[in-house]
């Protein structure tokens, strides 16, 4: 039962991948890269964690008590924030995609020309 | 484990999997509001609040956002391609 | 190759990535069995030190501030990255004008329209309220700063345009995202100067508890704030055609 988040961490990875090599629409495809990072989330914030801990803030709490990593934390909040903008660079590429192409099927996208 | 995380680790990954199953960019994006709520459920229950807070707002709104408005860019396009 | 062989080749390389995975993180650490010394230290030294609360704001902006300019800069490149693609894309076709009901996406439907536009104020105050206590309660710049940005898109979603005046308000935004960016690192500069190492906390402390307090962290939350609302309102901007933020004049 211990191995569970882990579990879903990885579970979360191979389903993205399996989105990602299945998909027929680009933007779907993006969709499941951010289901991908989400996999790396929950592996960090899993490892961080400590049995009876509590979160790291000590504006109510006294300062000697047993807290959870703070720093595996920290890397998650400026990654969430971050991938929403990679995202949306991604579906701008999408986009540009479309307009070139005419489709978002990336079995129909033609090879790069120079 | 509490059974707050076994319930919110569950939750997530079925989560996940109905995510990459919805095949249809548009349902997708209303499946991803709710993935990413319940990935910040989970992230209050390991005891990470600052986290829950970004992922609740960039995941629930900003991204189902952003794929909707990029799809009616798309979409518009297509119809004004038609139109042309 | 065809379909059926990709799937095959997938699946067999899918199969032993799972295997080594699952392997690999078996031997972790048991679930709840954290031992790491350098987070503990971090945690424990983060209100002696730096006379603010919360830890995760002390980490994430003094002690590993550098990883927090590195991840600032990746989101202000992938910023400018969708306004260069979508923007010249625009300028070559000629993009028709909408029809009412797409511009004004609530114009028909009255409540809908009142509650968005009612929840904005009360969005800003949350948003300005969670950045700049980011050091002493869960919340700080990169939190904040997506809170007011969902604000600013409430005000789109209630059927209105943002006015600014003479101001342009896309201006506006790339202004508050090159503010908070170089901010940042000017910031960071002053500690250079001032205590002699980049980022080094040099501002005076406060007393723990205090608004002003935990030294230049305060600043460095406002900046990050900045950066993150007006990246995000810039490129959804730039999937709304300019939308969102029209110029005063405009319909």
């Amino acid at each position: 039962m211990s191995f569970l988040p882990y579990g879903v961490a990885a579970w979360l990875f191979v389903i993205g991948l399996y989105g990602i090599v299945t998909s027929r629409n680009l933007v779907h495809l993006i969709i499941c890269l951010a289901v991908v990072q989400s996999s790396t989330y929950v592996l960090l914030l899993a490892v961080g964690y400590r049995s009876g801990g509590t979160a790291a803030i000590f504006a109510d709490i006294s300062t000697s008590k047993v807290t959870v990593d703070p720093i595996v934390a920290t890397l998650t909040l400026t990654d969430v924030v971050v991938e929403a903008t990679v995202v949306a660079l991604l579906l701008a590429l999408a986009v540009q995609a479309h307009r070139r192409f005419g489709t978002l099927d990336p079995n129909e996208m033609g090879a790069l020309r120079g | 484990m509490t059974a707050v995380q076994l319930v919110a680790l569950v939750a997530v990954a079925l989560g996940g999997t109905a995510v990459v199953l919805a095949h249809e960019p548009a349902r997708q994006a209303l499946v991803t509001g709710v993935y990413g709520f319940a990935l910040a459920v989970l992230f209050l229950a390991f005891q990470a609040p600052d986290v829950a807070l970004s992922q609740i707002v960039v995941g629930a709104i900003a991204l189902p956002a952003m794929i909707l408005y990029a799809l009616r860019k798309i979409i518009r396009r297509e119809e004004e391609r038609d139109e042309g | 190759m065809s379909e059926r062989a990709r799937m095959a080749v997938f699946g067999a390389g899918v199969l032993g990535f799972a295997a080594v995975l699952v392997w690999g993180l078996g031997g972790l650490p048991d679930f709840g069995d954290f031992a790491g010394r350098y987070g503990d230290y971090l945690a424990h030294t983060s209100v002696p030190q730096r006379h603010a609360t919360s830890a995760i704001s002390v980490t994430t902006f003094d002690f590993r501030g550098v990883d927090t300019l590195i991840e600032e800069f990746i989101l202000f490149t992938a910023a400018v990255g969708v306004v260069a693609l979508l923007r010249t894309g625009r300028e070559r076709d000629d993009v028709a004008a909408e029809p009412e009901s797409v511009r004004r996406p609530t114009a028909q439907s009255g409540s809908l329209g009142s509650v968005a536009t009612a929840l904005v104020g009360p969005g800003l105050v949350l948003g300005i309220n969670v950045v700049l206590h980011g050091h002493l309660t869960p919340g700080g710049g990169f939190q904040g700063g997506v809170v007011l940005m969902s604000a600013f898109l409430l005000i789109y979603l209630g059927g209105c345009h943002i006015r600014l005046g003479r101001l342009r308000p896309l201006a506006a935004m790339e202004a508050s995202e090159g503010v908070g960016a170089a901010g940042f690192a000017l910031i960071g500069l002053g500690g250079l100067v001032i205590a002699g190492a980049y980022l080094e906390n040099f501002l005076p402390f406060g007393r723990v508890g205090n608004l002003v307090s935990g030294g230049d962290i305060p600043l460095l939350n406002i900046a990050v704030g900045l950066e993150v609302m007006g990246a995000l309102l810039v490129v959804l901007g730039e999937f709304l055609d300019q939308r969102l933020l029209m110029r005063k004049g405009e319909a």
